[in-house]
């Protein structure tokens, strides 16, 4: 596959890994944003690639782990309405609310499907005129142009059968929350490279001059992933701080902006309750009022629905990298993959997650294999 | 048979739901595994059910030994690239008898139909089962029909069972692998799974892919002729490679170390699993089976699998080896390890 | 977060008034919407995110990473364009 294929081949892999152990000389933590590079980072077994000096602290970055506990109950809410047909991306399906999940309605008789683009649901709001589609529009900057156009599209199309749910992050909030955070020990960042695509490098300069940080923006390969560590490692070695693009093939300075148009028509700035973390102040988006009679917590009156996180979670202070998943006492006991307490656990891209189960294979984490 | 607790790390786990069956609990993962030690092994209980091999082996007096394998096919869409429900019915219980070493010989079918299913979809698909049956050398003997109410089964749902003789002396069994041995694969994994979804409503996609549903008796006869002592062979259907190759982990007491670089896969279903966020471990095969050899036999086995027409893209992907106990693991392409966990249900696409 | 991959762009064509193309990802083909980059043309590679594109990839800056790469000359194959999918 052309642009993949190239950016995981082993001797270009094998040539980065080498120049990052030849410029590293003393220890490093980084953090990498997105959920995705994550997932490639164990998807490849990227982690032992690196010198045990640099260390990876994965980012709250995944619109599963982060989407506030109540937003789960209220779309279950909503889905176990007769006449509605619920539409979410896959990943959002089994994320555990307070008392059930997404697939727990489906298999109770509720109509829930997964959708490939949000355009899909259009296509099933035409089809179905006397039901209600409702859309869970999750995701970052990334996926909220899709989400957008989406919106815009039924009502030019007069789809009024239609509404979302809307579970927008935005990024760098949250690199400002762990950044000033007093205890923050994140010294550089892999900033998250398709959210870069669309909203550019901009809003990443005045970060770096004010915290004095390197933000490396990195792709999701292998070759981009070290690229993105090499050049964080080297600004941090010399000292320096500032903004660099590891990932101009995809990422331009000035980002995508037809996609920025569509959100600038559609959503507006919000503040937004990250779970694991707590509320962040204009981290989200939410509808426009022009658009607000498409937001499906209205239509369906679940704004009022609240739930509470559980105490034990730390996951808090293992996204900022501040404690290891095994040192939290709720690890591997009440917090389990088929159990989670919070967003770390939720996910395969969530520290607690990677750790209980490489702990397996490592002997570390306390649950010994077999 | 011993089923480890294999924590699943998919993004994100299924709920413990204690009172209702869920999609997840059909997905021959860890869910799967549940049902069977919660609803029916208790139920059932003997030796050979619980030794839980894709067939049953039991002695007939005259000490012939007897395989005896069930099935049932609930697939979406019905009629796929490549196939249709009816051959997937032939080939999976043929199948599983002819990965026991045996000789698979005769079948029974089961038809649940909708009301108001054509009559022109059943007799294509009854025509497709004729022709498997004969591919695969079986003859399908008895059978049932019922008819439901519309809406109350998804057009037409099959249940076959097979029986097929054992020679003396094969004793394939998952518990039988130990370290040193070598994994083969018959040909490209997660063909029938990616043929399937490209066909599924909401996630489809336009390919030339088709189902690599095919039965599988020929070949295995062939390499068993060549090499009688083969540990174990699997088919790895419903959770793939992975799921298999955890099972035979855990029943063998062993580890298994898979080589990412060397496991075959068509282009496009390494595209669609990108695509999708899948991974290819844990998708279907339908006319492909796994092999655990003694490590000295290992290459005189590839050559004859490769003359074989099901076998062309036969290959060493791994080895079983005495670390990590129960564990799977995969060297990747670019040199770091991973384990390989079983997964609690199914795959779903992700944007994540 | 944030699942994308490249693709290329084989025909575009509008529908419902959007710029729309058939993309293909190495055999698979699918409909992505191009709403977000209209000056692509048929044979640009797409980076696609569920079922839009995000941006047109620079193939230029594509191989500027790679020569930086190849400098020891171990990654001619690489540039040939591509790993065999099925190993020998």
């Amino acid at each position: 596959m052309k642009f993949l294929d190239e950016y995981r081949h082993p001797a270009a892999v094998a040539r980065l890994r080498q120049a990052i152990r030849e410029v590293t000389t003393c220890p490093w933590v980084l953090m990498e944003v997105c959920g995705g590079q994550t997932h490639s980072i164990v998807r490849h077994g990227i982690d032992e690639l690196l010198p045990p000096e640099v260390t990876l602290v994965h980012g709250p970055g995944c619109p599963v782990c982060v989407t506030p506990l109540e937003l789960i109950d209220r779309a279950v809410a909503i889905a176990a309405q007769a006449g509605v047909i619920f539409c979410s991306f896959g990943d959002m399906l089994r994320v555990p609310g307070s008392r059930r999940d997404l697939a727990a309605v489906k298999a109770a008789g509720g109509d829930v499907r997964i959708v490939y683009s949000p355009l899909d649901c259009l296509a099933i709001a035409e089809r179905n005129p006397d039901r209600s589609v409702v859309f869970f529009a999750v995701g970052f900057e990334t996926t909220a142009p899709a989400n957008a156009t989406a919106v815009w599209q039924a009502r030019r199309r007069g789809l009024t059968n239609f509404a979302v749910l809307v579970s927008h992050v935005l990024v760098p909030p949250a690199m400002e929350a762990i950044l000033s955070s007093p205890v923050n020990r994140v010294q550089g960042f892999l900033a998250a490279g398709h959210v870069c695509s669309i909203m550019g490098t901009a809003e990443y300069g005045p970060l770096a001059e004010r915290f004095r940080v390197p933000i490396v923006v990195t792709g999701f390969e292998p070759v981009d992933l070290l690229e993105g560590v090499l050049s964080c490692v080297k600004m941090l070695e010399a000292g320096q701080y500032g903004v660099e693009n590891a990932y101009a093939r995809v990422v331009r300075a000035e980002g995508n902006s037809h996609a920025r148009q569509i959100l600038e028509e559609v959503f507006e700035i919000t503040d937004r309750k990250w779970r694991g973390i707590g509320t962040i102040p204009h981290s989200g988006f939410r509808l426009r009022p022009a658009y607000a009679d498409f937001d499906a917590e209205t239509r369906f009156a679940v704004a009022s629905l609240a739930a509470e996180e559980s105490k034990l979670c730390l996951s808090g202070l293992v996204l900022q990298g501040l404690k290891k998943p095994h040192e939290c006492p709720a690890f591997g006991k009440e917090c389990t993959p088929q159990t989670p307490l919070g967003a770390t656990m939720v996910s395969a891209e969530g520290a607690c997650a990677a750790y209980y189960h490489y702990g397996r294979l490592r002997g570390t984490a306390g649950v010994t294999p077999g | 048979m011993q089923l480890s607790d294999f924590e699943n790390v998919t993004c994100p786990v299924p709920q413990a739901d204690r009172d209702r069956v869920v999609l997840g609990h059909g997905s021959g993962g860890r869910l799967s595994a549940e049902l069977l030690r919660r609803v029916f092994l208790p139920a059932f209980a003997n030796e050979t059910l619980s030794a839980l091999e894709d067939q049953a082996t039991v002695h007939l007096p005259g000490a012939q030994r007897l395989a005896f394998t069930t099935d049932s096919y609930v697939v979406r869409p019905v009629f796929f690239p490549g196939g249709d429900i009816g051959r997937l019915a032939v080939c999976g219980t043929v199948n599983d008898l002819a990965v026991g070493g045996a000789r698979p010989m005769f079948l029974s079918a089961a038809f649940i139909l909708e009301e108001g299913l054509p009559l022109a979809d059943l007799q294509r698909i009854v025509g497709s089962m004729r022709a498997a049956c004969a591919e695969a050398d079986v003859t399908a003997v008895t059978g049932d029909t019922k008819v439901v109410d519309r809406g109350k089964c998804d057009a037409i749902f099959i249940t076959t069972a097979g029986v097929g003789l054992v020679p003396d002396g094969v004793s394939l069994s998952i518990h039988n692998a130990r370290p040193g041995d070598r994994v083969l694969v018959s040909g490209t994994l997660g063909d029938h799974g990616m043929a399937v979804m490209s066909a599924r409503e909401g996630l489809e996609f336009e390919t030339a892919l088709e189902s690599d549903v095919a039965p599988l008796a020929g070949l295995t006869q062939a390499m068993l002729d060549a090499c009688p002592a083969i540990r174990c062979m699997r088919d790895p259907t419903r959770g793939g490679l992975a799921s298999v190759l955890n099972e035979l982990a855990s029943a063998s007491r062993v580890g298994v170390k898979l080589n990412e670089a060397a496991i075959p896969l068509r282009l496009e279903v390494r595209a669609a699993c990108e695509m999708l966020g899948f991974d290819p471990l844990y998708v279907a095969s339908e006319g492909r089976l796994i092999a655990i050899v003694p490590p000295g036999d290992a290459d005189r086995l590839l050559g004859v699998m490769r003359e074989h027409a099901l076998g062309r893209g036969s290959a060493v992907i791994g080895d079983v080896v005495a670390d990590h106990l129960g564990v799977v693991t995969l060297r990747t392409r670019v040199g770091g390890e991973r384990v390989v966990p079983l997964l609690a249900g199914d795959q779903l696409p992700r944007i994540c | 977060m944030c699942l994308g991959i490249p693709g290329k762009v084989v025909t575009t064509y509008r529908e419902h008034d959007l710029l729309m193309g058939r993309v293909d990802f190495g055999g698979v083909f699918k409909r992505v919407c191009l709403e977000h980059v209209p000056q692509i043309a048929p044979g640009d590679y797409a980076l696609v995110h569920v079922g839009f594109a995000l941006t047109r990839i620079d193939e230029a800056e594509a191989n500027r990473l790679l020569e930086l790469l190849a400098e020891l000359g171990e990654l001619e194959e690489v540039r040939a364009g591509g790993i065999d999918e099925v190993p020998r």
